[in-house]
């Protein structure tokens, strides 16, 4: 053993944490199980809302660009039927000069993606079975920077040309076709044509894997009666918060009805900033007690080591010095705590990623640590014990060194 | 007359300040103390000793009158610069030993340079170690206080006070709680250092045999000064 090589106040507060051993062992647990807390929740919501939003984005553009409602354009061409307004029945219509409007959206800030659909409804028929489809055309090289289809396909590659179609495992199966298989296709307006399937896709969502029939773009136009005319226009967004404000935007520029995943998903998220509210609150309270905790055990620790402070004082420490040691106390526990609390949450994520699997086996969670997440606990949980020690550091310093030296 | 260490000019000190049981324990006291003078303090018990000690060990402020210390006056100080002049000047022994608990020998002694200087230097080290020597505590530097003896204690306390070879050291009562042998032992060590080193000593005790072997002895009797303690007299 050697003379100690600490600065005077870690040397002082780390002695006496180790003399105080219970207490110390208290305040540890105390602020390891708030700070895992913390970091076990944080993580999980914000992992589970990640993969609500990518299960919803998976499949669907953050931005879709329509022609004006039916409705709407009547009631304005016809003000004498404005009170009867109901939506007529279907019929397509393109959207009025579709490559300016592709062009402005281009243009658009935080726009990545812009791919021009042409879709309506379809029966697929293979001998007496026919099915309800929709009919997608698509330029693939636009649209898989939308649906992100190369990861579903489960046969064949996302690419049409010609007569070739890719369609959803489901469908698939209902008719007992696959690739190479031909597939007979009627629009509603009646035209038809005989598809052969190139490739199959699974999106993870049956409805979608029955429905979603793609092909070219102008194949599609003609089976659907839209010679040159495009559905809609779906749009890609750099972060998928910024949605609603690029379609607003469009909206105001091409004056057509441009809707973001936000508005046709309002009550989801809701659910999601709800869920972001509660998760504040638990933080805010295990953080109140978890400061408590530190805050009562450091009194009743200056409150013993008087007699400590008393001859420290006497020895020629200021009331400063001494309010820094017990200000470290609080910051060390605190770090400590912090650091045991992330190995504590990791230890959790892994336990219950394995005890909590969705329907098919799959962890409905990963056991992955957000650094940002870990650190920002981390930051508080220091932050937490110097406030925390604040009371009792200025008591230590405070304390009068006469009356511990005569006791 | 050698410069005054201490210098006191109508000390006064109350406790319950503007309560109802206001009490003044010092009634003005005037008394000068020269370096390197090694001075008992005596008086019965509640004759304000103890409170005397604190005045001048800048733990307490005075009420009222003039308290200089190593021809600084205090007052008007405030706890930085008071905190600065009783580290650099002056060390305690106190009755009841006062270590740290939790610290060894070794730290404790070395505690007023690592406080003075913010880490314990490889010098405080050798100088702590010399003095655990001289007060006999060979083998016993990394014990850690509280295993040691009461008189090992109080020999750790005296090493501690003299770690920065202060110009004052003031021991209250450092063989009150001793027996004889060990009492007589660390008043010799205290007598050593002074003659050594020169430092000035104000040592309280209700021991007439020690008392008797200082160069002065200063009474105090219900908060004043007995007359012929007041100046400092020829050695
Ligand atoms: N903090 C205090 N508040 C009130 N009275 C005190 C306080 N400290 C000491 N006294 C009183 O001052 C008087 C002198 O005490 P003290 O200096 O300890 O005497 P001694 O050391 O000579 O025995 C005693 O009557 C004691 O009760
Ligand atoms: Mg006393």
């Amino acid at each position: 053993m050697a003379r100690p090589r600490l600065p005077f106040e870690f040397l002082i507060a780390l002695r006496f944490l180790r003399e105080g051993r219970m207490q110390t062992a208290l305040i540890l647990l105390g602020v390891t199980g708030g700070v895992a807390v913390i970091v076990f929740l944080s993580q999980l919501i914000s992992q589970l809302q990640a993969t609500i939003i990518d299960r919803v984005l998976g499949s669907q553009a953050h931005v879709v660009v329509r022609p004006l409602e039916e409705a709407n354009q009547r009631a304005r061409t016809d003000p004498q039927f404005a009170t009867i307004i109901e939506p007529r029945a279907q019929r397509l219509r393109s959207v009025d000069q579709w490559e300016a409007v592709v062009r402005l959206a281009e243009s658009q800030p935080r726009v990545v993606a812009v791919s021009p659909v042409v879709s309506g409804p379809a029966f697929a028929v293979r001998g007496r079975a026919s099915k309800s489809v929709a009919l997608v055309g698509v330029d693939p090289d636009r649209y898989r920077r939308i649906v992100k289809m190369d990861t579903y396909m489960t046969r064949g590659a996302f690419q049409v040309e010609g007569t070739g179609a890719i369609i959803g495992i489901e469908l698939a199966k209902d008719l007992g076709v696959g690739v190479g298989d031909k597939l007979f296709l009627r629009a509603a307006g009646g035209r038809d044509e005989l598809l052969h399937i190139t490739g199959l896709f699974d999106i993870g969502n049956k409805d979608l894997n029955r429905r979603w029939v793609f092909t070219t773009m102008k194949l599609a136009q003609s089976l659907l009666d839209l010679p040159g005319g495009v559905s809609n226009i779906d749009v890609t967004v750099a972060d998928i918060f910024d949605a609603k404000e690029v379609a607003e935007r469009l909206q105001a520029a091409s004056g057509l009805t441009v809707e973001s995943w936000m508005t046709t998903n309002s009550q989801l998220l809701a659910a999601l900033r709800n869920q972001s509210v509660s998760n504040n609150l638990i933080r805010s309270f295990v953080i109140v007690i978890v400061a408590l905790g530190i805050s009562s055990v450091l009194v009743v620790s200056v409150v013993q080591k008087q007699k400590e402070i008393g001859i420290l004082r006497a020895m020629g420490t200021s009331s400063n010095r001494i309010m820094g040691v017990f200000l470290l106390q609080g910051a060390l526990v605190g770090f400590v705590g912090a650091l045991s609390g992330v190995a504590l949450a990791w230890g959790l994520l892994n336990f219950f990623s394995t005890i909590y699997r969705s329907g098919d086996g799959a962890p409905i969670f990963q056991p992955e640590l957000d650094p940002a997440i870990a650190l920002s606990a981390a930051g508080i949980a220091l932050l937490v014990g110097l406030v925390a020690a604040l009371i009792p550091a200025r008591r230590a310093a405070k304390m009068d060194p006469v009356q511990a030296i005569r006791a | 007359m050698t410069a005054a260490i201490i210098s006191l000019r109508g000390l006064r000190k109350s406790y319950g300040v503007g309560t109802p049981v206001e009490t003044e324990v010092l009634h003005g006291l005037d008394l000068d103390l020269a370096e390197g003078e090694f001075c008992a303090l005596i008086g019965p018990s509640g004759s304000g000793k103890s409170t005397l000690l604190n005045l001048v060990g800048l733990l307490e402020a005075p009420t009222s009158g003039e308290l200089a210390i190593a021809g600084q006056s205090t007052t008007g100080l405030d706890e930085q610069a008071l905190t600065v002049l009783r580290g650099r000047t002056i060390g305690f022994v106190f009755q009841f030993h006062h270590l740290l608990p939790a610290f060894t020998a070794l730290e404790n002694v070395m505690m007023p340079s690592i406080i003075m200087h913010g880490v314990a230097t490889a010098e405080a080290e050798s100088v702590a170690n010399d003095l655990l020597k001289r007060v006999g505590l060979t083998g016993h530097e990394y014990k850690k206080a509280s295993q040691l003896s009461g008189g090992q204690q109080q020999r750790v306390a005296i090493a501690r006070a003299l770690s920065l070879s202060p110009r004052l050291i003031l021991a209250d009562e450092p063989t009150g709680n001793l027996d004889t042998q060990t009492a007589d032992d660390i008043f010799a060590l205290l007598r050593e250092f002074n003659r050594e080193r020169g430092s000035a000593c104000l040592i309280v005790t209700h021991d007439p045999r020690l008392a008797a072997r200082c160069d002065r002895r200063i009474e105090l009797i219900d908060g004043r000064l007995a007359a012929a303690a007041r100046m400092p007299q020829p050695a």
